[in-house]
């Protein structure tokens, strides 16, 4: 059985920054594995120790400097990796969902998995779109926001919960083969051991042009164009309390003993 | 072609509020379009559904009795069939679990450009659609180079539509194939239960990311007990285990109404306003000041936790604990 799991290298923001051509200027980024992706890949590992034969592969779309990313996900158990990346999508920007399905789904034709697992939505875009717009894609059956995973291999089920909002999860028997998102909290993803980080070395990470995924320039070309980015205005107007903190937990407490909630 | 399409959501029983929410948003879309306003309501009893929807604004509502709950395999088949039936300009789904789970098929299906989790609409012969990112620190505007479009909408971002409505109710006859049908919903539990309701506390201390350590709960703790208040928290606390689910507060977890809320180190991102924001007072405690959550808050203290939260247990008599 093989297991891909999609995985990417999200931007996170400082709390102080500045915007610049229509993006977050780059020195206030720092670039990490997704949140959902870690759990993601936790999941497929988990799988993978339970069961005989099982291989888990990653497939990423991203730079060069997605690599260290890439490595730490094979250092949490990940066998081998993929990585989309060539000039033209360099040049292309900013990828829609469905470009960054069409390229996955190059992926999944040559890979042939009998399970994918992506992450429910990505830290920076939050698009939270592309699993499912894959599963349509390549055919597969799907489920999103799934929270517990239960695999049937040899009746050819994953019986899942769908976190729904509210503290209601739905019960669902999703048929093979399945795209399933992975929410956040779904498992207890590991810390990379260092005899992980060391055995990553030298795992197989395969790069892939356009060409490769039996794609070109052309099908990079979306109809969405971002054409500005700004800070949301503030909308508060707390009365913020100034001082130490010592000055400023008296006017809490204050203000809470006023408000009644505090005796004492 | 310059119409509206919206996909009503339900469940267990009840229409939910955000469909009522996209009665407004896709009302005021149509408006701009100068199109009528369709309304979809899919499985379960819809014609109480229907009749539900009905309100100001609406030009059609269409029936598709098919199963009792969602489904994506039904609603996206019948979306589909609908979309070709009406060939409207605009398709608007909710942006909640279910609605992530069949909006993005249909688009891909139907070969429509998909913008999620919108917080605006505009058109002006072009759609032009404004969504957040970077877990809400920024907003962007999105313009759809293309007549069509399939946007799923921000849940509580609109008013929920008023007035009775006179839209005619019709069935639609969707050709729904079985054998495309390979998920089924088996049942539902719920999670959320256990030693403590948080929704009926007066007066909540909720922790978020900014504790760091499950070791720092002590501290936390101490002030509760100091102050007599019920603990919750923001989603991560309950992912990490360090709490149970039943403390979390937010869109996945429980919703709450005290007199007065203190979010300490929760920067405040919207599945997490969605369980607060109807707290009487809001009081922020948080060493970023970019953080939503001081969008919210009636007051607030932009200092380190771990300096603030020792003082106000002393000035409640407590015993500082060792972090």
């Amino acid at each position: 059985m093989k297991i891909l799991v999609t995985v990417k290298e999200v931007a996170e923001v400082e709390d102080e920054f500045e915007i610049s051509g229509g993006d977050i200027a780059e020195q206030y980024l720092e670039y990490d594995l997704n949140e959902w992706d870690d759990y993601a890949v936790e999941e497929a590992v988990q799988i993978s120790e339970a069961e005989d034969d099982v291989e888990v592969v990653t497939a990423t779309i991203g730079p060069e400097r997605a690599e260290e990313t890439i490595r730490m996900a094979l250092a949490k158990g990940a066998d081998r990796a993929v990585r989309v990346w060539d000039d033209d999508i360099e040049s292309a920007g900013k990828l829609d969902v469905e470009t960054k399905a069409e390229l996955l789904a190059g992926v999944v034709e040559e890979e042939d998995p009998d399970l994918v697992l992506t992450g429910v939505q990505a830290g920076d875009e939050s698009n939270g779109a592309t699993g499912v717009t894959l599963a349509e894609k390549i055919g597969f059956e799907w489920a999103a926001v799934v929270n517990q995973l239960d695999l049937d291999i040899e009746g050819g089920v994953a019986n899942v919960h769908r976190e729904l909002e509210g503290g209601v999860e739905e019960l669902t028997e999703v048929e093979s083969p399945a795209v399933l998102t992975i929410q956040s909290g779904i498992n207890e993803p590991r810390y990379a051991s260092l005899r992980g980080i060391r055995q990553a070395q030298s795992k197989p990470l395969d790069v892939k042009s356009l060409d490769d995924v039996g794609l070109s320039a052309d099908d990079l070309e979306s109809s969405l164009a971002q054409t500005d980015m700004y800070e949301p205005e503030s909308e508060g107007d707390a009365t913020v309390w100034s001082g130490d903190a010592e000055e400023t937990a008296g006017q809490l407490a204050e203000f809470l003993r006023d408000k009644g909630v505090v005796e004492g | 072609m310059s119409d509206v399409l919206a996909i009503a959501e339900h469940r267990r029983g009840e229409l939910r509020d955000v469909s009522l929410e996209m009665v407004t948003a896709g009302r005021d879309l149509a408006d701009q379009t100068g199109g009528d306003l369709h309304l979809a309501v899919i499985s379960g009893d819809v014609d109480d559904y229907a009749t539900q929807v009905n309100r100001e604004g609406v030009d059609a509502i269409h029936t598709v009795e098919y199963g009792e709950e969602f489904n994506h395999d039904v609603y996206t088949q019948a979306i589909e069939q609908l979309y070709a039936d009406l060939d409207p300009q605009y398709l608007l789904a909710p942006n909640s679990v279910n609605g992530m789970d069949y909006a993005p098929a249909v688009a891909e299906g139907l070969s429509l450009p998909l913008v999620t989790d919108a917080v605006d609409l505009e058109e002006d012969g072009g759609l032009t659609v404004t969504r957040e990112q970077y877990g809400g620190k920024v907003e962007t505007t999105i313009d759809v180079e293309e007549d069509h479009a399939a946007v799923t909408i921000r849940p509580a971002e609109w008013a929920q539509a008023e007035g009775d409505g006179d839209a005619d109710i019709e069935a639609f006859d969707a050709d729904i194939d079985e054998s495309e049908i390979q998920s089924t919903v088996t049942g539902f539990e719920e999670v959320a239960g256990g030693d403590v309701d948080i929704s009926e506390a007066d007066f909540l201390i909720s922790i978020g990311r900014g504790i760091d350590e499950e070791e720092n709960i002590t501290l936390i703790e101490a002030l509760v007990e100091a102050t007599d208040a019920t603990l919750s928290s923001s989603r991560p606390i309950v992912d990490n285990g360090w709490l149970p689910a039943n403390r979390q507060v937010g869109q996945s977890g429980k919703v709450v109404t005290p007199d007065v809320y203190i979010a300490i180190g929760i920067s405040g991102a919207v599945q997490h306003v969605a369980g607060m924001k109807g707290a009487d007072t809001i009081v922020a405690i948080n060493t970023d000041p970019n953080a939503p959550i001081w969008d919210l808050a009636d007051y607030g203290i932009e200092d380190d936790l771990f300096e603030v939260v020792p003082a106000l247990i002393e000035e409640f008599g407590g015993d500082v604990p060792d972090v």
